[in-house]
């Protein structure tokens, strides 16, 4: 129902931001999160970041896969 | 590309589903999961996935995006207003081809009339800006992924003193829906694949009603082949393993158990909940959400006046039943004559993975 | 100087009058077409075009025509009369034959600059120079302000097929390679960008361009290219289900094979759409025999154009007229031909 996609936070401008994945970057609203920096991964749908992922979690849900296809 | 490649690595699919072929082959019964989510209606085809897992393991996709369910008289509002001259109307793509009563806003467009797609709704407010004599009439629609970058864009519209910005709300909220289905009993369904996006706003709590009771298990999900598959893997364990149903998050590195409290504040801040009519479902108790009364400049419904067309629905579209997964789209008498993928009436051939253009398109 | 509007009132703009068959419009034919265009055929300035007879004996005529109405007029990569020139040599070309002739023919809104116009033939000329095509007739109407968007150009092109060439789908068979020579998408991110639609930054160019010299070496490489065409509107996807179409065999391709370049694959999944869908404008969709696949492809990656020449798929004899793709995890699913125009999805 959602299309979100994880994009790389690359400039922070007040309430904006900029944000790029493989090359293409738009300007996004960063209002529904508090404190994102440069360098992050923010989830963007419809020009909104709505989460900033979680680095760790991503790592633990490959090693879970991992684990589980043994 | 991070957190996307790495999750659709192939090997470790391919494993994954044999594993989960392995777990159902000495279950006697079929495993019913329902996607209640597009976006994961289009990640399961667009992989090629229904057909890898083993025959009694059923994915059923269920009500679809919130664009597919918007109803014709949502639709015929919104044409009334592209009909006026003073007014431009701004819409994500999805709304274009989606049936009112007797029009779209494709047809409409054809026809002279001033309607812009937009990626974002913030974008929506430039156009307000550069067209100061024009009423700006934005389709808000979407579940709770989207209803907060509503809520923030006409919370920015009123701090910028924007004037001629309005909102036809016709947003939805995801469990009541999920609630109706399984009231219904007709309905079976042994675990829900929740949507990972809407989820990342409201959190898992808003789902936990439902292995309470009624017993079946929920895993939210996200939307890279990967996910889905461990996403079905952890269903077909609770309901193999007999283990007393729960909400899991597999989406872990979006979904927190809390949401995004800001994002749900704000959303809570400008709308308020409302009985809301679903294309092919019918009316769900406090299902919709409309703008309060503090934002009341914003409403387009409060003030703009417009002649709508009376609603005509058609009756024989067997959409609901579809949904429900309790009538197959060759039951019904409409499909493949009056309604195809170019024509749509109902909600399952308006989404393009929707069950009845997959029918039409792939003879399923 | 500058009018009320802001708009300077000294730049030079094609005028209603410029069309209306007098002075003004002998004019603009002089100064901006045939100048430019400079052939002898056109020089002579006949109401059409008197060529001398060049069909060799066994030979065939191809014979094509498309009309241009890109908006913006110019993008990164290429302008619209660039894609008018190289749209109408790649068609003549995938037929196999060598493109020679073109006719150009512009509807212009009244109001646009001169100079844009210039660049425009300017750029025209340059590639049909290069490509040794000459454009020996022409038309030029001029319509109201609003009754069209800028400009318009149609063009018609003439070739000669070689009486050893005999490219036809009808030779198609279960078994043949599908080869594609670049990778895809890039033209439709280029337009999508250049219009600013969606406030996208990115740096991919059009990859406008003629293919006649690419297909040249390919046919001298083999005898054994059974079709070819050029994927544009409607992308990859409606050109391979145009292949299939009537006939007795399917296509399977591998998604994996497709050679995308990462912006496309970034735009397409932010807005939600498929690459195989989005526009070309110098690719080239060949299917060949499984025997000489191997030949060929080295030919085309000898080419400068056809560097990133993959073997993307085969013909296949069921589903017939079905076009399926083998996703990267195994799966498989059915690609239609584009529906309607991709649009930004939030779901």
């Amino acid at each position: 129902m959602c299309l979100a996609i994880p994009m790389k936070v690359v400039k922070i401008e007040g309430p904006s931001g900029i944000v790029e994945l493989g090359g293409v970057k738009r300007n996004i609203n960063l209002e529904l999160l508090d404190g994102v920096r440069v360098g992050e991964y923010v989830i963007v749908h419809a020009g909104f970041a709505i989460q900033k992922i979680d680095d760790k979690e991503a790592e633990e849900t490959i090693e879970i896969l991992k684990e589980i296809a043994k | 590309m991070k957190y996307i490649d790495e999750f659709r690595n192939p090997e470790l699919t391919k494993k994954l589903i044999a594993k989960i072929s392995g777990m159902v082959s000495d279950y006697k019964k079929d495993i019913k999961l329902m996607e209640v989510c597009g976006t994961h209606t289009v990640a399961i085809s667009r992989a090629g996935l229904r057909k890898l897992f083993p025959p009694n393991l059923k994915l059923l996709s269920g009500p679809g995006c919130p664009v597919c369910v918007t109803p014709n008289n949502y639709l015929d509002r919104a044409i009334a207003y592209c009909r006026k001259n003073d007014v431009i109307v701004i819409t994500f793509g999805d709304m274009m081809k989606v049936p009112g009563s007797t029009s779209s806003l494709e047809k409409e467009k054809s026809r002279g009339a001033d309607i812009r797609v937009i990626y974002s709704p913030i974008d929506a407010l430039k156009i307000a800006n550069d067209n100061p004599k024009k009423k700006i009439i934005f389709l808000g629609v979407g579940f709770e992924t989207t209803s907060p970058t509503i809520a923030a864009t006409i919370k920015t519209a009123e701090a910028g003193n924007i004037k001629n910005f309005l909102v036809q709300s016709g947003h939805k909220v995801i469990p009541p829906a999920m609630e109706t289905l399984l009231a219904d009993k007709e309905v079976k369904v042994d675990g829900f694949i929740c949507p990972g996006h809407v989820s990342t706003i409201i959190g898992s709590i808003p789902y936990e009603f439902i292995p309470k009771k009624y017993n079946i298990p929920c895993v939210i999900v996200g939307f890279e082949p990967l996910d889905v598959v461990e996403g079905v893997y952890m269903l077909v364990k609770q309901i193999v393993e007999g283990e007393k149903a729960s909400v899991q998050v597999q989406y872990t590195r979006s979904v927190k158990r809390e949401g995004n409290p800001k994002a749900v504040v704000l959303m809570g801040e400008v709308f308020e909940r409302e009985n809301s009519n679903w294309r092919g479902l019918g009316m769900i108790s406090q299902s919709g959400l409309k703008i309060r009364k503090e934002f009341s400049a914003f409403d387009a419904v409060k003030n703009i006046e417009v002649k709508v067309e009376p609603t005509k629905e058609n009756r024989q579209c067997i959409c609901g039943e579809v949904l429900r997964g309790v009538k197959s789209p060759l039951q019904c008498k409409l499909f493949g004559k009056m309604c195809t993928p170019e024509n749509p009436i109902g909600a399952c051939m308006v989404s393009s993975e929707g069950t009845c253009a997959a029918y039409y398109k792939y003879g399923e | 100087m500058r009018n009320k509007k802001g708009t300077s009132t000294n730049i030079r703009r094609v005028l209603l009058a410029h069309g209306d068959g007098g002075k003004l419009m002998h004019q603009l034919i002089e100064e901006v077409f045939r100048k430019k265009f400079n052939n002898e055929i056109l020089n002579e300035l006949n109401d059409s075009a008197v060529i001398k007879s060049f069909l060799p004996k066994n030979s065939k005529l191809s014979f094509t025509t498309d009309s241009y109405v890109v908006n913006p007029l110019f993008f990164p990569g290429g302008d619209i009369g660039k894609l008018a020139i190289c749209g109408t040599i790649n068609d003549l070309a995938v037929t196999g034959a060598k493109p020679l002739y073109i006719s150009s023919a512009f509807i212009i809104e009244e109001g646009l600059e001169y100079k844009i116009l210039e660049k425009i033939t300017d750029s025209m000329a340059r590639i049909a120079r290069q490509e040794n095509v000459k454009i020996v007739t022409g038309d030029v109407k001029v319509v109201e302000k609003g009754s069209a968007d800028k400009l318009f150009i149609n063009t018609s092109g003439i070739g000669v097929i070689g009486k050893d060439i005999n490219l036809s789908q009808k030779t198609i068979v279960a078994g043949d390679k599908v080869i594609v020579s670049g990778s895809i998408g890039e033209h439709g991110l280029a337009i999508l960008s250049a219009r600013g639609n969606f406030d996208f930054q990115s740096k991919t160019r059009s990859d406008c361009a003629s293919l006649a010299g690419l297909i040249a070496q390919m046919l001298k490489t083999s005898k054994n290219i059974k079709f070819m065409r050029d994927p544009t509107r409607g992308g990859l996807a409606t050109t391979l289900n145009e292949i299939v179409g009537g006939m007795d065999f399917g296509i399977s391709i591998n998604e994996k094979d497709v050679p995308i370049k990462e912006e496309v694959k970034a735009i397409c999944e932010i807005l939600g759409f498929d690459p195989l869908y989005m526009a070309n404008e110098g690719k080239i969709v060949a299917i060949v025999s499984n025997k000489d696949a191997d030949t060929i492809l080295k030919a085309m990656r000898n080419h400068p154009l056809g560097k990133n020449s993959r073997i993307i798929g085969e013909v296949i004899k069921t589903p017939k007229q079905k076009v399926i793709s083998k996703t990267k995890i195994g799966g498989t699913r059915i690609i239609e031909m584009l529906t309607s125009a991709q649009l930004p999805r939030i779901c």
